[in-house]
């Protein structure tokens, strides 16, 4: 099945694109996912590891399983700034 | 009334905001502005740039307000978040929050603000003299 990562902020950086379609078996999750990103770009693995995970756009654990054309996003540790 | 929530490329408009929670019940308008720094962890920085999610970060944004809405009855907000490059001086965010007594005011808009910054998908890439780089935590 298909789904669909979109990259944002330093993750789109080092990909240098905002997207792409990744194919993978049935019953993938989340973690599964982020292994076979980090094999195609391998300078994403670092950054993927300390990222959380969103699917449809909301937060999920990294053992979520993916359906197809589900919408993937790692989001990278926040700014946030001193308060 | 329902929040206003931009996410925008564009100059922020603080008086635009202000009007928009402008009610005649209200007695109170507390308004956190964050503004472009010109250092930051002993660099010397040049301008920001902003990224996010901005399906997500909207609909987080929104899920917060709702929060503030339930805990401090603050029915009257908006929330304004610029992307792209932020020159020193400039603003980046712009709650406003108006309530008829200010204690829920100021309450509710830090409530928003140290929420954003934790949950919401938008990141801050400072451009030094030294360079650039995504700030992390």
């Amino acid at each position: 099945m298909k789904i669909r990562v979109r990259y944002f902020a330093g993750l789109r950086e080092i990909v240098g694109q905002d997207a792409e379609t990744l194919t993978v078996p049935e019953g993938t999750d989340v973690a599964g996912a982020r292994a076979l990103l980090s094999a195609r770009h391998s300078r994403l693995q670092p950054i993927l590891e300390r990222s959380l995970c969103a699917v449809n756009r909301e937060y999920v654990p990294a053992d979520r399983v993916l359906q197809e054309d589900d919408e993937l996003v790692f989001i990278p540790p926040l700014g946030g700034g001193a308060a | 009334m329902e929040p206003v929530i931009q996410i925008t490329r564009e100059p922020l408009n603080r008086e635009a905001l202000l009007a928009a929670v402008a009610a005649p019940e209200i007695g109170g308008i507390v308004i956190f502005e964050g503004v472009v720094r010109n250092h930051a962890r002993g660099k010397q920085i040049r301008y920001l740039e902003y990224d996010a999610y901005p399906e997500m970060a909207e609909q987080q944004i929104r899920r917060i307000v709702e929060e503030a809405r339930q805990r401090w009855g603050a029915e009257r907000v908006a929330v304004a978040h610029r992307l792209g490059r932020v020159e020193i001086g400039e603003a980046s965010v712009i709650i406003v929050v108006a309530t008829p007594h200010r204690a829920e005011a100021f309450e509710a808009c830090r409530y928003i603000i140290d929420t954003l910054k934790t949950t919401v998908p938008i990141w801050k890439k400072e451009v030094s003299l030294d360079g650039e780089a995504w700030v992390e935590g």
